[in-house]
């Protein structure tokens, strides 16, 4: 049966006719600026070929049943985030002295500097937030089982970093330079101390002496700020590396899927 | 691979066969590039990482200056109770170089040591020997107690219960001109009060525990 034409749709349905400039083949405003963007990221992909590294890093296949549990490395990874940028605004404010200019600039940073309050607190309470996202990711990967061959390397650098936070939040409470960050810091020293035949060298390394001084707070403030965050980016490229090409863990409880297309390696 | 790579039967690189090699040459040219390249690369390394890590370690070997203080009158102190005197163990740090002794004249009937002989007044270090908190005598108890863990120790400084591994650490005395001098610097004992080298706190000196904790070349008995 031939088809019938399409009954006439209402002129307010219907395309409207083509503006003059349009139809001629001239492309519009829009149509320049999407080829200036396409341009620019062409240009860059053509010397450095970052386009591959990201399809490689963005589309990759996870595993079905994939969950909120999922997230808790990402989340640790925004409180770093959260940290390194809040920490370098507070390090504009900081002074590492020792003979109350420390806690003098903690006391500006919280009581004059615009939003000071906010930032710090966000410094003070993100450090705890990490600490606790490391170790929600941490037992994650332990009950998933996704420490297991092939990413055992992968849990080893995770312990590292996990190590390194616990060094990031010990350096950092010595820095409001108050009281119970005093003592705090002369309990942890000690406690370094006690360890057999190189404790005392430890400790009169991180302590820059037999006794605390001024070389302390700057030592700490130096660790805290330079010597830690540099290795915790790095090991935490090497991490995520890792599980880009190593891929995300299915479940424990998800079930082998044996279909043929879901074993393609190219997506 | 290693196996099918042809065995050098000479040592020089005349003899073995390679191009441009010069009569008497025993290393080829490529490889003493690669040696000397990555040499140069690791003196140079060196000539920046070397120094950066003895400026970090430098004052584990460094022993800071301390020095005689003066804390009061002879008559200042007695034979039967502790008198608190603030010294400063840092100087340049303001509070944080603080710290606080308890000092008494000796007494003979009690500090029979022979260690404690030839020391005028007995003045006890106020860092606890478990992790260093400070601790403060109790007159009424006549005992020093520590706020942190519950260490408590006699009237000479010996651990009493709680935590602590061994005595207080003790500060040496002096006389000059009818004034008591204490020196900055501590030393520790262990619990039959012999005198050892500064110890930081939570190390014990009895038995084998001073072999596991070393004395410190920052810290040698004055």
């Amino acid at each position: 049966m031939a088809k019938r034409p399409a009954p006439p749709l209402p002129s307010a349905l219907r395309a409207p006719p083509p503006r003059p400039g349009e139809a001629n083949g001239r492309p519009t405003a829009a149509d320049r600026t999407k080829e200036a963007g396409i341009a620019v990221v062409d240009w860059l992909d053509e010397r450095t070929s970052l386009s591959g590294a990201g399809r490689w890093l963005m589309f990759r296949k996870v595993p079905k049943g994939t969950n909120w549990y999922y997230t808790l490395g990402s989340a640790t990874l925004f409180a770093f985030l959260s940290q390194a940028v809040t920490g370098v605004f507070l390090a504009m404010f900081y002074r590492p002295d020792a003979s109350g200019g420390a806690y003098e600039s903690i006391r500006h940073i919280t009581n004059d500097v615009f939003l000071g309050q906010f930032v710090r607190g966000m410094h003070l309470w993100g450090a705890s937030v990490m600490v606790v996202l490391v170790f929600l990711h941490m037992g994650r990967t332990f009950l998933f089982g996704a420490y297991k061959y092939p990413r055992e390397l992968n849990w080893v650098i995770g312990v590292t970093l996990l190590i390194l936070t616990m060094v990031m939040a010990l350096t950092g409470y010595l820095l409001p330079f108050d009281d119970r960050a005093y003592w705090a810091t002369i309990v942890a020293n000690n406690i370094t101390a006690t360890g057999p035949l190189i404790g005392p060298y430890l400790g009169d390394f991180l302590r820059a002496g037999p006794e605390f001084t001024a070389t302390t707070l700057s030592r700490f403030y130096a660790i805290h700020m330079l010597l830690v965050p540099g290795a915790i980016a790095a090991l935490i490229g090497a991490h995520l590396y890792l599980v880009t090409k190593l891929g995300t863990t299915a479940p424990p409880w998800s079930k082998v899927d044996r279909r043929p297309e879901l074993s393609e390696t190219e997506v | 691979m290693a196996a099918k790579r042809p065995k050098h039967t000479s040592k020089y690189t005349l003899d073995r066969g390679i191009p441009g090699a010069f009569d008497g040459e025993t290393i080829t040219r490529r490889r003493f590039m690669d040696v000397t390249a990555n040499a140069a690369g690791a003196i140079a390394v060196s000539a920046f990482a070397l120094p950066a890590l003895g400026f970090a370690i430098g004052p584990i070997f460094k022993q800071p200056g301390h020095a005689w203080e003066d804390i009061g009158p002879t008559e200042a102190f007695t034979e039967t109770n502790y008198i608190p005197v603030v010294v400063t163990i840092t100087p340049g740090v303001g509070e944080v170089g603080k710290s606080t002794a308890y000092v008494r004249k000796r007494n003979p009937a009690i500090d029979t040591d022979p260690y404690d002989a030839n020391t005028p007044y007995i003045a006890i270090s106020t860092r606890c020997a478990h992790v260093g908190c400070p601790v403060r005598w109790i007159d009424a108890a006549e005992r020093f107690v520590c706020p942190c863990h519950g260490g408590v120790y006699d009237l000479l400084g010996r651990r009493v219960s709680g935590p602590p591994v061994r005595p207080l650490d003790r500060f040496p005395t002096r006389v000059r001109a009818g004034r008591v001098q204490l020196y900055t610097g501590r030393f520790s004992v262990n619990s039959q009060l012999r005198r050892f080298s500064p110890r930081d706190p939570g190390e014990p000196l009895d038995g084998i525990g001073q072999y596991l904790y070393p004395s410190r070349p920052s810290a040698r008995i004055p």
